[in-house]
């Protein structure tokens, strides 16, 4: 079977770590790897992603260059999951998104600035986008109900379908099955692990990360951007939740749920990534691949772009800038999910699966 | 490091410590939280620090019961009887027991201090109620005492050869060091020699085994070249342990000349058939469980022509053991194999089959002594013996790999050096495998050089800065 350059440096690497084995104490991998004695390319992208990049492993590794045997763990498994990434993408007419992370997400920006600005002052006029609107279905006059309703849920479909393709892609190319997919157990321990970063706790001191000192200021701004995330998320169906059952129109009160769920995920999610970009400027670079920084450093100020335009769409909706702010904001948002599937925003279905696939082969192997 | 050198220079440091493995950066620590300043010397770039305490993985240690790393109790008398078990009695009793209880507990300086243990772990080792083990091995390990060593005012400089030490009447005055291409003189008021033994120095290796030497791979640190250990024996200390011996185990042959570490052992002995280059067998490759009888191999193979052996199995034992780093060579046939490892085609197809003849069927068990041996057959098999018959054929190729040597200096219970006079010196002290010796005269127990190194680092440090201190008075 063809293997890449980078899943046989990951081979390589697993060969040794396999008859080494000091390191099994700080992640999934280590014990993952003791359940072979030899590496599929299969096995590889799984173990790929199975790896969170605490690098706890390079530091104490006794095979770093310049020892001869040159082992670098986090560097070969950040190069084969971007591999992979671009592997299990859907439609694979897309690949190329994943090579071209920055230019996508400038196209991205200016073509859909351009069709809701475009279309915003094609219908509405500029009288409209530019004044003030108060009260009830404010919104609703900068773009009209059916259009904000329809637009986001057709994205959020397609999105969602192209989530679901990649994550069966990464499933049936790993070698998992259907009753492996269907162990809830196995998915209630991956959640588990997910929820509490379990991995980027290094066996209780954290990751090694930025440099060789373990520290838990990563884990806790992954905290602060994931949960983030899921508020501002759970606000926008909550939302749509008391549009359309509850009747009452937008925008909502300050203190009414949808708005505190969002200014809260919102403001999370400012230092998270703040935080986030910040370490990768003090980031020791021996341990990690230069293949991805864009595509990284991209996705993290999408993020905040999203968060910052959301809050400030907040303060100032009463305003005459309120049109365009819940342009650029819904802009920003639009942007986000469309690349989302082509993105380092993949990391987390397939750090999922691995996860999952994980759960499920531990439980079987202690049977 | 530079501006502390300048800053430092021409300074006397209460204590100075030579060499930067466990045992060194015991002493330092203990030494500084004593109040003394002290000046650490590691011969090695920082890369490579940490001797070969970088390549260990756990320690053992003395408890009156289980805790979150150690399963369960593990008292004096049963510690110091697996030691009287693997030295046969080569070993001092009193200074082993004193090392013995001064381990007691030690799990918990060593997290003070920065270390971090793996709850007890599902290994084949059987070591998890003795033993603890360092999340991340050994060199973890290192990073953490280096990092506090460091936050505690601990000078350190890496890269510093140390390579004569000024001794008047069995007195330490100064080092000599050369330090990026300079010479500088040292003083301090006591020092700490953890500087290791000489098993990474082939010259002298040949002095007791001859050109055989030139085929040993060295597992560990290629800088333990036992300079100090040199200098402090010319000078008068006291010497201990047998000069000719050394801890040489059976690992692949197809590792680096050094620092290959754990990745190079091969566990496959006990389930085939070892040859050595006449196609010859040579020893009972089953006389008891390989961690039990791996340390003998290393010796076995080394009177080998050309320090070279090939275990040989068949399909039916390939995953029976850890997985090994190099892939072992595959054949259809034993002839073919005789091939692949330039052996005589003839001579092991009879080796093989004499030995397929005289296997006495049994029921074959990895996990214990089983009853499958073979009769009639010199030397025999005691265990695991199967035909081997199956294809593919594998075979392993198999070197002596030095570990550490048993020479050293003579040591107190204080951990001072003791000269050749009779006398104890003033203000020297030895720690770490360069004392070993006095404790472990024969034989290897794992994880207790980590221990030696860590209760003499401790005493040594402690001893150092008091006399530094008296002196100060």
């Amino acid at each position: 079977m063809h293997m890449s350059a980078a899943s046989k440096e990951v081979q390589r690497v697993m060969t040794f770590c396999n008859a080494c084995r000091y390191c099994e104490g700080y992640c999934a991998v280590f014990p993952a790897m003791e359940l072979r004695r030899t590496f599929s390319s299969q096995d590889l992208s799984y173990l790929a992603n199975l790896c969170h990049n605490c690098r706890d492993c390079y530091y104490a590794c006794q095979y770093t260059p310049p020892h001869e045997f040159e082992l670098n763990i986090p560097k070969t498994m950040a190069e084969l999951r971007l591999e992979t990434y671009r592997e299990f993408c859907w439609p694979k007419g897309f690949r190329g998104l994943f090579k071209r992370n920055v230019l996508t997400l400038v196209l991205a920006i200016l073509v859909c600035f351009a069709v809701i600005f475009g279309t915003m002052l094609m219908f509405q006029g500029k009288e409209v986008v530019f004044s003030n609107h108060t009260g009830s279905a404010a919104f609703y006059k900068i773009i009209p109900y059916q259009v904000l309703v329809t637009v986001p849920v057709t994205i959020a479909l397609l999105v969602l379908l192209v989530v679901a393709k990649e994550f069966a892609t990464f499933w049936r190319r790993t070698g998992g099955s259907l009753p492996s997919f269907l162990n809830l157990r196995a998915h209630g321990i991956a959640v588990t692990d997910v929820l509490f970063l379990k991995y980027l706790e290094g066996g209780g001191q954290g990751c090694t990360y930025p440099d060789g000192q373990f520290s838990m200021v990563r884990r806790w701004l992954h905290h602060l951007v994931f949960y983030g995330f899921a508020l501002c998320f759970g606000a926008t169906v909550l939302a749509a939740f008391y549009e359309h059952f509850l009747h009452l129109t937008s925008p909502f009160p300050v203190f009414s749920l949808p708005v505190i769920l969002g200014t809260i995920g919102g403001i999370a999610i400012l230092p998270g990534t703040t935080g986030l970009l910040y370490l990768k400027t003090k980031l020791d670079r021996a341990p990690a691949t230069g293949k991805s920084t864009a595509m990284d450093i991209g996705f993290l100020i999408l993020l905040f772009m999203v968060s910052l335009t959301g809050l400030l769409l907040l303060i100032f909706r009463e305003t005459p800038a309120m049109g365009t702010l819940l342009a650029v904001h819904l802009g920003f948002v639009a942007v986000f999910f469309l690349t989302a599937p082509y993105g380092k925003f993949v990391h987390a279905i397939f750090r999922y699966a691995a996860l999952v696939k994980n759960a499920d082969e531990q439980i079987l192997s202690k049977l | 490091m530079k501006s502390n050198r300048n800053q430092n220079a021409g300074k006397v440091f209460d204590v100075l410590v030579i060499g930067g493995g466990n045992a060194a950066l015991c002493a330092a620590m203990t030494a500084r939280e004593s109040g003394a300043s002290v000046m650490l010397l590691e011969g090695a770039p920082i890369h490579f620090r940490g001797g070969n305490s970088r390549h260990t993985r756990n320690l053992r240690y003395a408890h009156d019961k289980g805790n979150g790393h150690l399963t369960g109790p593990y008292l004096e008398d049963e510690f110091y009887n697996d030691l009287l078990q693997v030295t046969e009695g080569k070993t001092d009793e009193r200074l082993a027991r004193h090392t013995i209880r001064q381990s007691k507990d030690i799990g918990l300086w060593m997290e003070r201090h920065g270390c971090r243990f793996q709850p007890s772990m599902r290994g084949t080792l059987h070591l998890d109620r003795t033993n603890a083990f360092f999340l991340g091995g050994g060199k973890a390990l290192m990073n953490a005492y280096y990092s506090q060593a460091e936050k505690m005012g601990v000078n350190i400089s890496y890269e510093s050869d140390v390579y004569d030490l000024e001794i008047k009447d069995g007195r330490f005055v100064a080092a000599r060091v050369k330090v990026s291409h300079s010479d500088r003189r040292i003083a301090a008021k006591s020092v700490v020699v953890a500087s290791g033994g000489f098993q990474a120095d082939i010259k002298w290796l040949k002095k007791y085994w001859g050109d055989a030497a030139d085929n040993f791979i060295v597992r560990g640190t290629p800088y333990d070249k036992g300079r100090m250990l040199k200098v402090l024996l010319d000078k008068g200390a006291e010497p201990v342990g047998d000069p000719k011996q050394c801890h040489a185990v059976a690992i692949d042959a197809r590792s680096p000349r050094f620092d290959g570490g754990i990745v190079t052992r091969l566990d496959c002995v006990p389930f085939g058939i070892t040859v050595n280059k006449h196609g010859h067998r040579f020893y009972d490759e089953g006389e008891h469980f390989w961690p039990k009888r791996y340390a003998i191999w290393g010796r076995l193979v080394a009177r080998q022509e050309d320090q070279i052996a090939y275990s040989i199995i068949d399909s039916k034992s390939l995953e029976l053991f850890m997985p090994s780093v190099f892939p072992p060579i595959e054949a259809e046939s034993i002839q073919e194999l005789a091939g692949k490892l330039s052996l005589s085609p003839s001579m092991l197809e009879k080796t093989v089959a004499d030995f397929n003849a005289s296997v006495k069927g049994g029921s074959f068990d990895a996990g214990a002594l089983d009853d499958c041996l073979t009769v009639g057959l010199e030397p025999p098999k005691s265990h695991w013996a199967r035909t081997i018959d199956r294809p593919p054929f594998y075979g392993y190729p198999l070197r002596p790999g030095i570990t550490f040597t048993y020479l050293g200096v003579r040591v107190n219970d204080k951990s001072r050096v003791m000269m050749q006079n009779g006398n104890l010196s003033a203000n020297m002290f030895a720690a770490g495998e360069i004392m070993s010796g006095n404790i472990l005269g024969k034989g290897y127990m794992a994880g207790f050089g980590m221990t030696i190194g860590t209760v003499f680092g401790r005493i040594a440090g402690k001893e150092a800065a008091r006399h530094a201190h008296e002196r100060s008075l």
